[in-house]
Order: C-alpha cells, then structure tokens, then sequence
C-alpha cells in the first residue's frame, strides 16, 4: 500500500514531566521523570534518594541487636520478615540453635505479614486504578492482622519482635484463637476481593496485556517475589531455601505465564491463599518450649562474611554481612526487592498510556522507604 | 416566556399592580433568578454530603454526621471554609482566562437548570427547543474544563482539559442520539410537551426495548459527560493528581466542584423527564395535586443519581483510548441502530400505550 505524508503545520514533540516525588500514584516519594508523547510513555526515569537514611552506613555503627530494629524501617508493610532476616544471618553466623517454637511462629508471623501487606497493596491497587472502595476493604482485613500483633508485641506497624536468638515475647494468649478467628473471617472476604475487582470487565481492560515482562528479562533485571513469578520465574526463596518453619510445611508456589499486570495480580491473591494454608498447618502445631536462647549481651560475629535470603511480600530481601569479629558489622549490604523490581518499570512501561504506568506501577508493589533505604 | 407556578400567582400580579408592565417584567427576572440561585446552592451542597454519605455506605465506613443534625451542615461548613481560603494561582498563568474559567462550568450549569420542568408550570424557560438547548448548553461547559486547564500552565492540568475535551466531544454525541431516539416517540423538543405526552405513559415503557437501551446509553454517555467516575479521566487523581483544577484553590476549585454535581443532577433530571415522565406521579395516584409533582420528580431524578453514585463507588477507571473505543466502536453504532429500530417502532404504532 502506497503512504503519502501530509503536511501539517502542526509540529508534535515530546514532553517532560514530573510525577513524584508528591504524587498520589507514587506512593510515597518516588519521582519518576516522564517524557511523554501525546499520552504515550517514551521514557520512564526514576529518580531516587528522597527517603534515603544510611540505614546501611547506620548499621556499621550500631550493635547487632540494635541493626534489627533499623531493619523496621526499611519495607515497613514486611517489617516482621525483615526483622527475621537479620535475626538469621546473626543466628546462623554464631551458629546457635534455635527452639522449635520460635521458628514456628516466626514463620506465622511472616505469613501473617505477608497477608497483611497484599491486603494494603490489594487496596492501593484498586485505587490506583481508579476504584477508590477497594482501599478500604483492604484495610478493614489489614486492620485484624495488626490487632494481633498489637497485642503480642504491642506494635502495628515496626515490631522489632524478632531478636538474635529468638523473640522478644512469647506469643499472647489470645494469640492462637485470633489467628485462627482471622482464617475463617478472611476465607469469606477473600471471595469479595475477586467480587469487587478480578471480575470486572474494566479491570480486566486495564490490566491484561499491559506492562509485559517476559521470563528472561525478570531474570536478567533481578526481578523476585511476585513479580518475577507472574512472568513464570519461579523465584520463591521460601521453597527453594527453606527457612524457619517452612521445610514444614506444604504450598504452592504461585506461578503464572502471563507476564502482565494482571498476572501479577493474580499471583498476589494467590499468594494469600496459600499464606492462609501455611497459617492453618502451624497454628495448632506450636511446640512447646522457650521463646529465646540467651545470647551474650555483646554479640559478636565470627570473621567472615554471612548471605542470608527471606521472602518478603515484595521479593527476596538479601541481608550480606561482612565481620571483621567486633562487635559491629564492617559492611552491611542490604538486597532490596523493590529496587530490582523498580528498575524494569522502564522497560515495560514505555508505549503504554499514562494509566497503564500507574496500573503497572500498582503490580510492582513499591515500597519506597525500601528502594532508598 | 416566563411561566410561574399558581401559588406564586400572588406575588406576579402584585408585582405588576405597582409598576410598569418592564420594569415588573425584569422585576420578575431577578427573583426568578434568584430563587434558581438558591436552588443551585442547596442542590449542590446536599448532594455533595449525600454523595460523601453513599461513599461512606460502600466503603463501611460512616461518612460525615458531625456537623449539625446528622452532619447536615458538613457541606456548609466546607463550603464556609473555601469561601475563606486563599485564591492562589500560578504566576505564568494566562490570569484573564484562568479566572473566567470556573464562571463558564457554573453558568452553563445554571442555565442548565432553567428549563428543567421540576412540576406543572415550575420552569423558568420552557422554550420549543429545549432538548436542543440542554445538549448545546451541556456542550458549552467543557469549554471551561479546557480552559481552566490550558491556561493554568501545569502540564498535568493540560493533559486533564484534553482528556476532558475528547470525551465530552465524543460522549455528546451518544447523549444527542439516545434523546433523539425519544424525540421520535414525543414528536416534540418542548419539555412541557414530552411530558405532557407521557401521560399515557411513560416514555421507557411506550418505547419498551429500544427505549431502554436509548437510556443504558444515555446512563453511560451522561456519566461520561459529567467526567464522573468510571469515566473521569479529566481528574484521574491517581494519574493526574487533581487534573485540570490541579491549579485551582478555594471558591474557584469549590465552582468546579459545585457544577461537577449540578451537572450530575442535570443529567438525572434530563432522563428523569424523557424516560421516566418527569413529575408525573406512577399510576397518576397523585394527579389532582400538581405540587406533588415535585416529589416525584425529585424522587426519580435522587434514584438516578444514586445510580451514577453506585457506578463511581464501584467501577475502576477506563483507560483513554478504551473510552474511545466504547464510545466510538460500541456506543455509536448501536446508538445509530437503535433509532432505527426505534423509528420502525413508531411508524408501526407498536408503542405501548395506556
């Protein structure tokens, strides 16, 4: 077919704008430096550094225990598994033994958080794209998870439960009926959450096909959690290097082939099912026995350098110590998930609209505080 | 012409009683005018709270109920606050047009509302035209929205007035066409008349199906139209952050506000009259008091605004090039459809008629 060019004396360029870092689509202090045609995204560049504490540099000055109460802060919506991950890198280093009862429920706890936060980003995501209710069903099942750590550690948002050797408290006594209260309560709201937005026919249109990753780009930009397993990288660090409690137990991996934006959805809201299924193996098997091992009150780590991996909500957090045999760390490097993940929204937001980035944005799950640490 | 309702017969004679038959005339104008005012206000403050308070409902939560009886008076409150707030624009903006903007968006709303038959005789225009009237005037409103946003010089209110002008020109067609399709059952463009010829019925049951697709369209089209959610890509706040009022602050952002819900119930109030017989009571049970009237047609056009209510509480938001797509690839062709189905419907007399 024969193309002829018509002149116009309209002339089309690209423009710049900013999203971030005060942005309701960025969820925190994200900005993004957009050059944009027309509505179609040419370049999506994140600029970072708005949040960012030296946690890292923090951490070579403080004491062992002191680092884990640091670690709260950086994924706040995975703040127990974050804890957790410290708490075994120093465990494993000194090589103590930990009690049964500890890694159990620290393992419920985990899930327990890590329902919790897909609760938050299942609500942020609707609003995101543009369903405002979904905030708040998110949050009033979000909100019965934080009663019960509330009232077994006394705090809802950072902790600081776990401790080298085992755990601050040992478990409420009204621990075990909530929990178990709270399964029943979310199997049936559950249900709702595909109600209100999987079935819709808009959601569907906004999700499916956008923000495609396949499976070599998620391995080539470090992608986890989630994120990588919706483009079928199965990347769970909870089945491929058990920790805790989780040798124990049975569950599915959620995978799925699609890549897109509604593959990583899906994968969330599997991801709390099989969460629900872990809880519900472990919370009648709590052995018996002590909360915590006595460690010295100057922990200090062997020489040498110590990797310990968690999953967190968002993906795999790395925590790589490096002890010279003092009483603080020499270099302490934490690996982020959502950095990694942050950094292939370039690659599969470009050619999409301005709603198909905030759409795609919602599925990486971002957690700022996290990326900047 | 200026129709007045009986009871306000009293005040029309009196009034030409003590002066010249211009001066009462323009005399009258006013009040009218006023008396619209004050519907205006009151229209788009309660429906602002009952808005926050059927959000409220769906998000299990409680909604506004502090501020006077219930939290009646929340909106009033809000409404004091704005009027006390700073007016702060942006330096570069084009300050003529920025500060004519919300004016337009109020004006054609009020305007809107002059030919709204809200009983027998309570309208203050009841032109010929007045189907045609109402879509032009709905039509000129959008040129506020463009305006607020390009002269505000903010790249995200710019985008917002794009957004906002490709799809009140595309949706205004599906508006045009769906009454276009009733207008071939009434014969007439004259609200008074529609109405009076739904005295045998109303027009969604003499016109049966097409006449209810005509008003699932014209539902869709009206809520894109009024940049309501799921339609509401001209704020989008999760994209735009405020959209084409981003640069707005206090009475002027409280305009914008204002008409988005007086649009809303302009939309309720148009289909109410051509679907649903205006204030026509069902079943005539209360024909004999024309008053009632009122009742009723606020009654159905409060059912439809929960309607819309419902669609924004629950829907996410479609895309830019999607709403295009329903509008231009699904709505329009259908549309075009059913008229003629509609047409055939009339020429065979297979109306259902009381």
């Amino acid at each position: 077919m024969e193309t002829t060019t018509v002149e116009t004396n309209f002339k089309s360029e690209e423009y710049f704008i900013n999203m971030g870092p005060q942005h309701p689509a960025t969820h925190g202090v994200l900005r993004l430096l957009l050059t944009i045609d027309g509505e179609i995204i040419k370049k999506v560049e994140p600029d970072l550094g708005y949040i960012h504490r030296s946690i890292e540099k923090m951490c070579e000055r403080d004491s062992y225990q002191q680092i884990v109460h640091l670690t709260d802060r950086m994924d706040y919506l995975s703040s127990n598994i974050n804890n957790e991950a410290v708490c075994l890198t120093i465990e494993n280093a000194l090589e103590i033994e930990i009690p049964d009862r500890v890694k159990v429920i620290r393992t419920i706890i985990g899930e327990l958080t890590r329902i919790s936060s897909h609760c938050l980003w299942w609500g942020v995501m609707g609003m995101d794209v543009g369903a405002l209710t979904t905030y708040f069903y998110g949050f009033r099942d979000r909100e019965l998870i934080n009663d019960i750590f509330e009232e077994t550690c006394g705090a809802r948002l950072t902790m600081n439960y776990n401790v080298p050797g085992g755990l601050m408290f040992d478990i409420h006594p009204n621990f075990i009926k909530r929990v178990k209260d709270f399964i029943v309560h979310f199997k049936t709201k559950l249900p709702e959450y595909d109600r209100l937005l999987t079935g819709n026919v808009i959601f569907h249109k906004r999700t499916k096909g956008v923000g495609i990753l396949t499976k070599e780009d998620a391995i080539s930009f470090g992608a986890s959690g989630p994120v990588g397993r919706a483009s079928g990288y199965s990347c769970d660090v909870r089945k491929h290097h058990p920790y805790s409690a989780l040798d124990k137990v049975t569950f599915n991996e959620a995978l799925n082939t699609e890549g897109d934006t509604f593959a990583r959805y899906i994968v969330r809201i599997q991801e709390m099912w099989e969460s629900l299924s872990i809880i519900e193996q472990l919370i009648d098997n709590i052995p018996e026995g002590e909360h915590r091992v006595a460690t010295n009150a100057v922990i200090k780590l062997p020489k040498g350098e110590f990797y310990q991996r968690v999953e967190t909500a968002r993906g795999e957090l790395g925590v790589y110590v490096i002890s010279t045999g003092t009483k603080n760390p020499y270099r302490l490097k934490f690996r982020s998930p959502g950095f990694s993940n942050l950094s292939l929204l370039n690659h599969i937001a470009v050619g999409g609209k301005i709603g198909d980035l905030v759409a795609t944005m919602a599925t990486l799950d971002l957690v700022i505080p996290d990326i900047d640490r | 012409m200026i129709r007045a309702l009986s009871i306000t017969k009293g005040i029309h004679d009196w009034l030409y009683s003590i002066m010249s038959e211009n001066v009462a005339h323009f005399v009258e104008m006013i009040l009218i005018a006023l008396v619209y005012l004050a519907i205006f206000a009151i229209a788009g403050l309660f429906l602002v709270l009952l808005e926050r308070r059927v959000a409220a409902w769906f998000q299990l939560r409680i909604g506004p109920n502090r501020v006077g009886f219930k939290g009646l008076l929340q909106t009033m409150a809000d409404a004091l606050k704005l009027l006390s707030k700073e007016l702060t624009g942006t330096e570069k903006a084009d300050k003529f047009l920025y500060n004519l903007a919300p004016y337009f968006v109020i004006i054609t709303a009020l305007m809107a509302l002059a030919v709204i038959p809200f009983t027998q005789d309570f309208q203050a225009f009841d032109i010929n035209i007045g189907i045609l009237f109402l879509i032009a005037i709905s039509s000129i409103g959008v040129i506020g929205i463009l305006l607020g946003g390009w002269s505000s010089n903010n790249k995200f209110a710019l985008i917002g007035a794009m957004r906002s002008g490709v799809q009140t020109i595309s949706y205004e067609l599906s508006i045009g066409l769906s009454l276009l399709t009733m207008i071939l059952i009434t014969g007439t463009l004259q609200l008074s008349e529609i109405v009076e010829v739904q005295k045998n019925g109303w027009l969604i049951v003499q016109g049966h199906i097409p006449a209810i697709i005509a008003f699932m369209i014209y539902m869709i089209a009206g809520t894109a139209e009024t940049n309501r959610a799921p339609f509401d890509m001209a704020e989008a706040e999760s994209e735009l952050g405020a959209g084409f009022h981003t640069e707005y602050s206090g009475m002027k952002f409280a305009y914008f506000f204002l008409a988005e819900f007086i649009n809303m119930f302009i939309i309720a109030a148009i289909a109410t009259t051509v679907f649903f017989g205006a204030w026509l009571s069902p079943f005539g049970i209360t024909e004999s008091i024309p008053l009632l009237g009122v009742f009723w047609f606020l009654a159905k056009t409060m059912m439809l605004v929960f309607l819309m209510m419902w669609f924004r509480w629950t829907f996410p938001r479609l895309r830019v090039d999607q709403l295009l797509t329903l509008e231009w690839k699904y709505l329009l062709p259908l549309n075009l459809m059913n008229i003629v189905i509609m047409a055939l419907i009339v020429w065979q007399n297979l109306t259902i008629q009381f």
